[in-house]
């Protein structure tokens, strides 16, 4: 039991808010370092995914409820989607970012991208807790 | 990412192709051990381990993104799953109840093959080499002024190639959503316990 703690209190207190961070770090810094929305979807799910594992199933669950996790999957796709949308309306093509600012291109380009980006983060990462989720959350036989 | 080719020494070239045959040879070596065992649990260990050396190659070859990927979802997210799995189903593999002679051939002939197939193929590192040339080697350098991020990656991935991208996460959430009908317990089951 006390080296259970030990687990919980390092992975709880010392691990899980860096690996958090770490994710969001990876997320907004794709455009200038190594990642991107899919490396920190996935970083940002392990930490959930890790929880699950230390905490158990349920407790975890509790952290990330289905009715918000599921919501958050379809979500990602409907921001990237979403963007190209826009980029239609402001009379460019489909996922054409210099639409987004006609009078700098570039920092249509880089809104364009950070909206992608995040799009995919979202999918990624709801989508490795729910897989996770899934598997787990199944007892052996049923 | 400096796109500029920079003259490496000869030594270290040299411990460079050292860590590359000691890389690869790490990587044949667990394969071999994960084929030949039959304890399913640290076979899956193991493909986390060859998940790592994969992505250590990768930084080499001087693609941090692909490492990236490879580190955090062949050597964690997987690796997580597939002990999830075993959970679910048993933790040893059945002895084979047939003979392996012919898949073993089946895979020798392949791999000859393949390796035959490797001498058509441009040498490692050479810049007249089809990748180099095709579709268009001014990515690189129009990024600079159409898209303005140093990493190209993410400038290919999210903006030249954003149609792909999207698809690929479409191919994500679709993956997901299988997953979810096949695997998630209806909620009155869960309710009744």
């Amino acid at each position: 039991m006390r080296r259970v703690q030990i687990l919980r209190v390092v992975a709880a207190k010392l691990l899980i808010p860096y690996i958090l961070l770490f994710g969001l770090y990876v997320q907004f810094h794709g455009d200038f370092g190594p990642g991107g929305g899919f490396q920190a979807g996935v970083i940002f799910g392990a930490a959930f995914v890790l929880y699950a594992l230390i905490f158990g199933i349920d407790a975890a669950r509790r952290v990330a409820p289905q009715a918000v996790v599921d919501p958050l999957l379809a979500l990602g796709v409907l921001v990237y989607a979403g963007t190209g949308v826009v980029t239609m309306l402001l009379g460019g093509n489909f996922l054409d970012y210099n639409a987004l600012n006609h009078h700098h291109p570039v920092h249509g380009q880089h809104w364009g991208i950070f909206a992608v980006e995040f799009g995919v983060g979202l999918t990624v990462a709801a989508g490795m807790v729910t897989l996770y989720f899934s598997f787990a959350g199944r007892r052996r036989g049923s | 990412m400096d796109a500029r080719p920079q003259a490496v020494p000869e030594g270290g070239r040299a411990v460079d192709q050292l860590i590359d045959i000691l890389i690869l040879t790490l990587l044949a070596g667990t394969a071999v051990v994960i084929v030949r065992m039959r304890g399913l649990l640290a076979a899956a260990l193991l493909t986390g381990i060859y998940s790592f050396l994969g992505a250590c190659w990768m930084v080499i070859l001087d693609a941090p993104d692909v490492a990236f990927t490879e580190a955090a979802v062949g050597a964690g997210i997987a690796t997580v799953l597939m002990l999830a799995t075993l959970s679910l189903t048993s933790t040893r593999a059945k002895p084979p109840t047939r003979s392996t002679l012919v898949p073993l051939l089946v895979v020798i002939v392949t791999g000859a093959a393949l390796w035959y197939g490797t001498f058509d193929m441009p040498h490692y590192g050479d810049p007249e080499a089809p990748i180099h040339k095709w579709p268009d080697p001014s990515y690189v350098e129009r990024t600079r002024v159409e898209v303005d991020v140093p990493n190209v990656v993410t400038a290919v991935l999210a903006s030249y190639r954003g149609y792909d991208t999207l698809g690929e996460t479409t191919v994500i959430f679709t993956a997901v959503i299988g997953v979810m009908l096949l695997l998630r317990r209806p909620r009155r089951e869960e309710e009744a316990g």
